[in-house]
């Protein structure tokens, strides 16, 4: 039993401390800036937009808010597989936590701003169902001293239609073809001021301390774990697999546990859905948003553009290409990948074994030899990332 | 003293058992050691390239750039090179999570790429091909993060 117990592995080599180290909270780096974003680090803004947030009024059925997906006590997900706002989506809600270190937003990286993944949803037919112009008048309507204070005089909204939008119902595409471009630029610049607030107070929501991060600084500090700082043998082991055998923390990687980039995993789709390429759609997205860096909206010069610049565009590797979530409370947000496929941790750790082949471009994933009991450790070590 | 005798059968016979796993084990693995020098002859010959961070220390996650000088087998600095970039992680299977390009010629044979991306540690590898009137050739680089 001595030797046996001996050969558990509560030792770690150097390279393997060095991993852990490199997973743990402490090596989050500060809040980045974000130079797209001159209002990012305004109190005010902030203020104003956590206020919209999770105002139910901003959307035209006074039903769906952004918190109506990402809920405040639930890591601001929605536990369901695909997200519900006016009508069902194809994709499941991301969380939020560290979304502000992300230079790519969206499972597909569509969006490269925290600012303007905040507008997208806000003219999504299935989720807010607004236009530009809607809530260009609601601010007028209903904020217009907050917002002035922060972004200055509201532009003459007394021409604009209330319903119109380059991405509404035929009318309202129509109401928006008829505006002059001069308005279409003044109802642009609040609606992308209105993504900045909001993103200015997404930047405060940051990840949590876990038990693994304690683990992580008494192990670095070459000290004996405190008891909210153990690990279990088995939760050991799961590490041990995690940056080893198992090779998770290829792409879960870093403090957030994502490497920000985009694989192909071989995720069956959903059956009924249309066709989801992923990365592969998300790059021409981004390049054509009007909102992105390049953008007249961004706040900084082209120099603060090297993600969208330098970005991959045309590489089969991105068919099918989705970014790998952070796994910090994953394990008490099921259901799992980007459209919900997989219900529980068992079926994930399952498909990562099984390594199956993607439908269409091709799985970076080769098949591995997981035990039963691996499989539990691994799943072990998963909970310590959660709270 | 019977019982004794069998437990200490018992135990030798568990420490067998330990002693065979032990020696079953495989070795630990010693990776052979990589080339990481920064500066290298092209695959045939045709240039001497150096590469070194252009500014900061590299991290990991963060955009970067280098600077890659190139110079002819005898030593004389190439000024007219089309320098095409690429890399990725030989142990994992994938390419670089960016396409950096030669984004400036500075003369004398030197040349800035921009939009180097490391997405985690470990070894990667960066890759340069270059043409120029001598000639097509390529290099790689070994870099550990």
């Amino acid at each position: 039993m001595l030797v046996l117990t001996g050969c558990g592995g509560e030792s770690f080599t150097d390279d393997e401390k060095a991993i852990i180290a490199s997973l743990s909270l402490s090596a989050l780096p500060p809040l980045p800036p974000d130079p797209t974003n001159r209002y990012a680090d305004d109190p005010a803004a902030a203020a104003l937009g956590a206020t919209l947030f999770f105002d139910s009024r901003m959307s035209p059925s006074g039903t769906v808010s952004c918190s109506t997906c990402h809920l405040i006590d639930r890591q601001f997900q929605d536990d369901l597989p695909l997200a519900k706002g006016v009508a069902t989506g194809n994709r499941r809600t991301m969380p939020l936590a560290g979304v502000a270190w992300s230079p790519w937003l969206f499972w597909d990286g569509r969006r490269d701003s925290l600012w303007a993944q905040a507008l997208t949803p806000l003219e999504d037919l299935r989720e807010h169902a607004g236009t530009r112009a809607f809530y260009a008048h609601f601010i007028a309507d209903s904020f217009a001293e907050r917002y002035e204070r922060i972004f200055g005089a509201l532009p003459d909204l007394s021409g604009v239609p209330g319903h119109a939008g380059p991405f509404g119902t035929a009318a309202e595409q129509a109401a928006w073809a008829g505006l002059p471009a001069e308005r279409q630029d003044e109802v642009n610049r609040v609606f992308a001021n209105i993504g900045k607030a909001i993103a200015a107070f997404e930047r405060s929501i940051v990840p949590e301390e876990t038990r693994f991060d304690r683990f992580a600084a008494a192990l670095t500090a070459g000290r004996e774990p405190d008891d909210d700082a153990t690990l279990t043998p088995e939760e050991i082991a799961g590490l041990k697999l995690f940056i080893g055998k198992a090779t998770c923390s290829t792409c879960h990687t870093g403090p957030r546990l994502t490497d920000d980039s985009f694989h192909n995993t071989g995720v069956p789709p959903v059956d009924g859905l249309p066709e989801d390429l992923g990365r592969e759609t998300g790059v021409d997205q981004v390049a054509a948003d009007p909102f992105n860096c390049f953008g007249k909206y961004a706040d900084s010069g082209p120099e603060a553009c090297g993600e969208l610049r330098f970005m991959v565009k045309d590489d089969p590797r991105l068919t099918r290409a989705f970014k790998p979530p952070s796994l910090r409370g994953a394990a008490s947000r099921s259901p799992y990948m980007h459209s919900g496929q997989i219900e529980t941790l068992e079926a994930v750790v399952d498909h990562y074994a099984r390594a199956p082949a993607s439908v269409s471009g091709e799985t970076e994933l080769h098949p591995l030899t997981l035990s039963e009991r691996e499989r539990q450790q691994l799943i072990a070590f998963l909970k310590t990332l959660t709270n | 003293m019977r019982s004794v005798a069998l437990y200490a059968i018992a135990l030798v016979a568990l420490l067998a058992v330990a002693f065979v796993a032990y020696l079953a084990k495989p070795p630990v693995t010693q990776k052979p050691e990589l080339n990481t020098s920064r500066e290298r002859t092209t695959d045939k010959g045709l240039y001497a390239v150096s590469i070194a961070p252009d500014g900061a220390e590299v991290k990991q996650g963060e955009l970067h750039s280098w600077i890659v000088s190139v110079k002819t087998a005898e030593g004389k600095p190439v000024s007219d090179a089309v320098i095409t970039v690429d890399g990725g992680m030989p142990e994992h299977n994938h390419g670089l999570p960016t396409a950096p390009e030669v984004t400036e010629n500075l003369g004398d044979g030197r040349y800035r790429v921009e939009g180097v991306k490391f997405s985690m540690s470990g070894w990667w590898e960066l890759r340069f091909d270059i043409s120029s009137p001598a000639g097509q050739d390529k290099v790689t680089f070994n870099l550990v993060l």
